[in-house]
């Protein structure tokens, strides 16, 4: 694998993903999950480990770590149990946190991704139920902190990867690989901002072919481009420590994005006995294969099943086809045109030309009502298809109907007459009446002796010149095929 | 007609339903006799609360719409979770604490018709075997006040044989109803673990705790049993998935036939000369009655001591974390920092033997210890059951004594805590396994205090279980001898 | 096997328990005593058992006991005010500690 070095030392990456799942409920209790509650509102007694409560295990968070597992290509544990993960903290109600440790649900699997032109795949330890934990608020009180338990018993996953990843450019890519697929496989909503998808970081150092260097985890990184910075920064303060001579010890820090620094946490001086054991309450998790097999049934064409279709079925080249691919949407956008107008690679052109710098440029998304839909630029397509207007001219209209940003009807009948009444009005027509087209090349010819003489003397060059000009001349009505036939003729 | 506080749960129904007496008269009887609060069987009452059920109660008699217990006193062991009464489970901990909600138990006997009379004693969080380990201070035992009721359920073995109550909840995680049911006299019954919620009982060993009735006899025990006991599947992941049954239905089978299992463990040198020569005469009673005895061998007895004593201390270590201070309970009133608040409140908040169950059951799960100890002790868990199993091949029930000997001296092994770790060698077995057993009184030791037998049946087998023992106190009175202290 | 003072100090310290020197040592003397029955356990030989985490799992008259699953909906209601009846300090809403160091 290409490691490139950092000051002569190779850096050593793993990831630990904390994905909040996109249930309507708590993983062991009813309570809602909904973010921005006022506090305490969303826990209920069970949440709060009230003396006598219990927790029951929500099926919808089993289904969708298992929507993980078959996305990345894990084992499906028949049999996983939880347990209790013993520490003191008060935004941990119970005393514990119910995890699993010893047989998680998610076993194995892997992430590819690109990472620039090469294909990178970093291989997944284990992916593991559980539930977060509530938040503490340090403002406002003086010497206190205010606990909000609302998000305690929000179903995790935790996605632990072997220390595969050898840059910081290799971190980021994957993470947001990861993101992608789990958004696009709907189990979580990503937003990093509220905390759903959060990423620590074990990074370390060592000397290229040397035994893994000690590592240090940053916790909580919530943006990709934090993650960026502190992994950066991270390294580089390892490898001075190291040339200076200090040993590196294990620890746990944080990134502040306003020093732009990473800072151990206070450590917890007994946070390493966490006295896991399994959970009395909870009989062992038991998925049978056929719950598998429905689940995976019922689950979305992945983006890269999606790619290789889009290149069999459509005969994309593969850089569209991933293109494409990069959100549901898009995808969607696209099988939409290409059905509208039976011209897979003109829409793949179209979509990723003249929609994608739209939506750039109005910062908005595929959807939004300002973008023609897909049936609109599909009949669109046709109308340069079959010769009523040029490449240059469908382009033009294409700006125009996105100024209109009217809602259209959406039969291909309405569609196609809208789309000729504002052809007409507007003169967007191409010409294909010859006489007209000859008076025109004729003039041009006589204007333009210069590139006539040096046709002849052999410049290809010069051809197009005359073809751009009698182009011109027509305000792009002319038909560049028909054009170019007259003038050859004329020309000989 | 006999005094009221004399009748049993069956009486007092039979009466309540055919409009003989009303419920607010039964509590307003059974209230009266709470006054002074004798044995310090109680920690809470509310004549408020009580009144109140019992008028519903009184509605729902008029109305015909009565529950088969309606109007019928009991009392809830204090572990049990009430939204009208103090919940302290015996500990300064919860002082005065108040749960939003009722425990499963308490709900569906309320549904049966029971008027609630109040909270009773226990040793704090349920741990113990004397009740003197309660923060409100220890329960005399009814039959002699210098001696203890038993633990951890001994407010309601005391107030049943007192006859405060004509019933109470208890529970059970290593003999919790059996051996103070014996050392009062009464009857109890812990059934198949998953039989009853734990919803709403303040956890001690949650793979061990198990609700019951305690009652004078199985008769009315098996009335209790019958509301307590159906699946609550949306609140507790280990409660078992088995049909309600009415164990009231199955009490009328003769002996003829039944194999009891005598396992010779059970009558070792360690068991006193007074509680083997009553028991002894209810294994004849038995036989008497049709049943042939068999002998059987339980070899892990004595192991089961060590296994439960760091199976329940882990699990109880971690069942307790959930008391730091923060959301309900006590805090202390002076400390540095959140660590120190941490320290502080649990020390002050937890008695000895609840703080030495929680170093136990720590050092036992940490780090370098786990596998000798909890993963170990799991193990011959797992022996234990099975050797249950072979025996059951042989033999319908299991029958022996509850304890080696009968109620202690208060103080005598307040000091001693493994002495009565000792003393709770023939509940354990059962308890590990997760079986049905239960106690039942078979007469008077030498210091004229009762003696229990303890009945062990196979899962899901109570039904058998009460109905050996109603056969037995259909042809005996040893269940309706009264307390000295209880005139 | 027996536990010193220090053992007894790191678990205090895990569990959270402030123990008083005298309290700490009568404690070590007696969860001593214990561990001096504890013993007999390391003699048996369990090869080849699995470990009994649960009673539900040694019951041979039953199908075994699998984790029951809920359907995923929210119905707990808002119940703050009682949730929080018995807590020692609570301001907006807010269960309020000591300052929460990171």
């Amino acid at each position: 694998m290409s490691a490139k070095l950092v000051q002569g030392y190779e850096v050593v990456i793993g990831f630990e993903t904390h994905a909040q799942l996109s249930t309507q409920s708590k993983i062991f209790s009813r309570a809602p999950t909904a973010f921005g509650a006022e506090p305490n509102t969303q826990a209920c007694a069970v949440d709060l480990a009230l003396p006598g409560t219990l927790p029951v295990m929500n099926m919808g968070a089993v289904e969708r770590a298992i929507e993980l597992g078959l996305a990345l290509g894990s084992h499906i544990a028949e049999r996983s149990v939880f347990a209790r993960k013993n520490y003191f903290y008060p935004d941990l109600p119970k005393g514990y946190q119910i995890s699993q440790f010893e047989i998680p649900v998610v076993q194995g699997g892997e992430v590819s991704f690109m990472l620039g032109d090469e294909k990178k795949t970093v291989r997944l330890v284990r992916a593991h139920l559980e539930e977060d934990a509530g938040k503490s608020l340090h403002e406002d009180f003086i010497g206190q902190s205010g606990i909000d338990l609302n998000r305690a018993g929000t179903p995790l996953l935790e996605i632990v990867t072997e220390p595969d990843m050898r840059s910081s450019d290799e971190a980021v890519a994957y993470a947001k690989k990861l993101h992608e697929i789990v958004t696009w496989i709907g189990i979580c909503d990503g937003n990093m901002q509220e905390g759903s998808f959060r990423c620590d970081a074990n990074v370390s150092v060592r000397k290229p072919g040397a035994a893994l260097g000690t590592r240090r985890e940053i916790k909580n990184l919530n943006s990709f481009k934090f993650m960026q910075q502190a992994i950066d920064y991270e390294v580089r303060w390892q490898i001075e420590e190291i040339e200076d001579g200090r040993a590196i010890q294990q620890a746990t820090v944080l990134f502040n994005p306003d020093t732009g620094e990473t800072r151990a946490m206070r450590t917890k001086e007994d946070a390493a006995d966490y006295r896991y054991f399994p959970d009395p309450d909870l009989p062992p998790l038991v998925i049978g294969r056929e719950w598998v097999e429905r689940v995976r049934a019922q689950m979305v064409e992945l983006p890269w099943v999606m790619a290789a279709r889009f290149v069999r079925d459509y005969g994309l080249p593969e850089y569209d086809a991933a293109t494409l691919t990069q959100s549901m949407a898009m995808a969607a956008y696209f099988e939409a045109t290409a059905k509208a107008c039976g011209q897979p690679k003109l829409s793949s052109n179209w979509i990723m030309g003249e929609v994608s710098a739209f939506l750039k440029r109005q910062q908005i998304e595929i959807g939004d009502k300002e973008l023609p839909s897909a049936n609109v630029l599909g009949r669109l397509i046709l109308k340069i298809v079959d010769g009523t207007i040029s490449n240059a001219i469908g382009k033009a209209l294409f700006q125009e109907l996105c100024d209109r940003s009217r809602s259209w009807a959406e039969d291909f009948a309405t569609i196609d007459s809208d789309l000729e009444a504002i052809i007409e009005a507007k003169g967007l027509r191409q010409m294909n009446d010859s006489s007209a087209l000859e008076a025109i090349i004729d003039e041009v010819l006589a204007a333009n002796a210069k590139n006539v003489e040096e046709f002849k003397a052999g410049n290809a060059k010069a051809f197009n010149a005359l073809v751009g000009q009698a182009m011109k001349a027509s305000k792009g009505k002319a038909n560049p095929a028909q054009v170019n036939a007259v003038l050859k003729s004329k020309l000989e | 007609m006999t005094e009221l506080h004399h009748l049993g749960v069956a009486e007092l129904a039979a009466l309540l339903q055919s409009k003989q007496v009303s419920a607010v008269e039964v509590a307003t009887r059974f209230l009266a006799r709470l006054g002074g609060n004798p044995h310090n069987a109680f920690l809470d009452i509310d004549s408020e609360v009580t009144l109140a059920q019992a008028r519903a109660s009184d509605a729902k008699l008029a109305a015909g719409s009565a529950g088969p217990l309606e109007g019928v006193p009991v009392a809830h062991k204090d572990v049990f979770v009430t939204k009208d009464l103090v919940t302290t489970a015996g500990s300064r901990m919860l002082n005065g604490y108040r749960s939003p909600f009722d425990a499963t138990v308490v709900a569906r006997l309320r549904q049966a018709g029971m008027v609630t009379l109040g909270k009773l004693n226990c040793d704090e969080f349920a741990m113990g075997s004397a009740n003197e380990n309660s923060a409100f201070g220890p329960v005399t035992n009814p039959w002699n006040t210098a001696f203890v009721p038993g633990g951890s359920s001994g407010g309601s073995a005391a107030a049943v044989a007192a006859r405060l109550t004509p019933a109470a909840t208890g529970t059970d995680t290593g003999g919790s109803i059996r051996q103070p049911a014996a050392f009062c006299g009464i009857t109890g019954i812990k059934p198949t673990y998953g039989r009853a919620s734990r919803y709403g009982m303040v956890a001690y060993a949650s793979s061990l705790d198990q609700a019951g009735p305690m009652a004078r006899s199985a008769e009315d025990c098996a009335l209790l049993l019958s509301a307590m006991c159906a699946p609550d599947l949306d609140r507790d992941s280990t409660s078992l998935d088995v049909a309600q049954e009415d164990f009231s239905a199955a009490l009328g089978h003769s002996l003829q036939g039944l194999r009891v299992g005598v396992p010779a463990e059970f009558f070792g040198e360690g068991l006193a000369a007074d509680v083997r020569r009553a028991i002894d005469a209810a294994l004849a009673r038995l036989q008497a009655l049709g049943a042939t005895l068999v002998p059987i061998g339980l070899p892990r007895t004595e192991l089961s001591i060590p296994v439960y004593y760091i199976i329940a201390p882990a699990e109880a270590s971690s069942n307790l974390s959930r008391f730091d201070g923060v959301k309900f309970g006590h805090r202390a009133a002076d400390f540095a920092d959140l660590t120190d608040m941490y320290k502080k409140t649990r020390a002050e908040g937890f008695g000895q033997e609840v703080k030495r169950r929680i170093m136990t059951g720590a050092y036992v799960l940490s780090h370098g210890y786990y596998d000798a100890y909890y993963l170990q002790a799991q193990k011959i868990r797992r022996m234990i059951a099975d050797d249950f199993q072979s025996a059951f091949a042989r033999c319908d029930v299991i029958a022996g004594p509850v304890a080696p000997t009968t109620a202690w001296k208060l103080g005598d092994k307040a000091d001693d805590p493994v002495a009565s770790y000792l003393a709770d060698i023939f509940t354990l077995p059962a308890s590990l396994a997760g079986l049905p057993c239960m106690s039942l009184p078979v007469g008077l030791g030498d210091g004229g205090l009762p003696v229990g037998l303890q009945l062990i049946g196979n899962y899901l087998q109570e039904a058998k279980l009460l109905n050996v023992a109603h056969q037995f106190q259909l042809a005996t009175d040893h269940h309706k001898q009264q307390a000295g202290a209880a005139a | 096997m027996s536990l010193t003072s220090t053992d007894i100090a790191r678990i205090a310290n895990l569990a959270r328990l402030e123990l008083q020197p005298d309290e700490g040592a009568r404690m070590r003397e007696q969860i001593n005593a214990f561990f001096d029955i504890v013993t007999q356990i390391s003699q048996v030989d369990t090869s080849g058992v699995l470990p009994m985490a649960h009673p539900l799992d040694a019951m041979p008259a039953m199908p075994p006991i699998h984790l029951r699953l809920r359907p995923d909906v929210a119905s707990e209601p808002n119940d703050r005010e009682a949730n929080q009846r018995s807590a020692p300090a609570v301001e907006r809403g807010l269960f309020l500690v000591p300052k929460v160091i990171e």
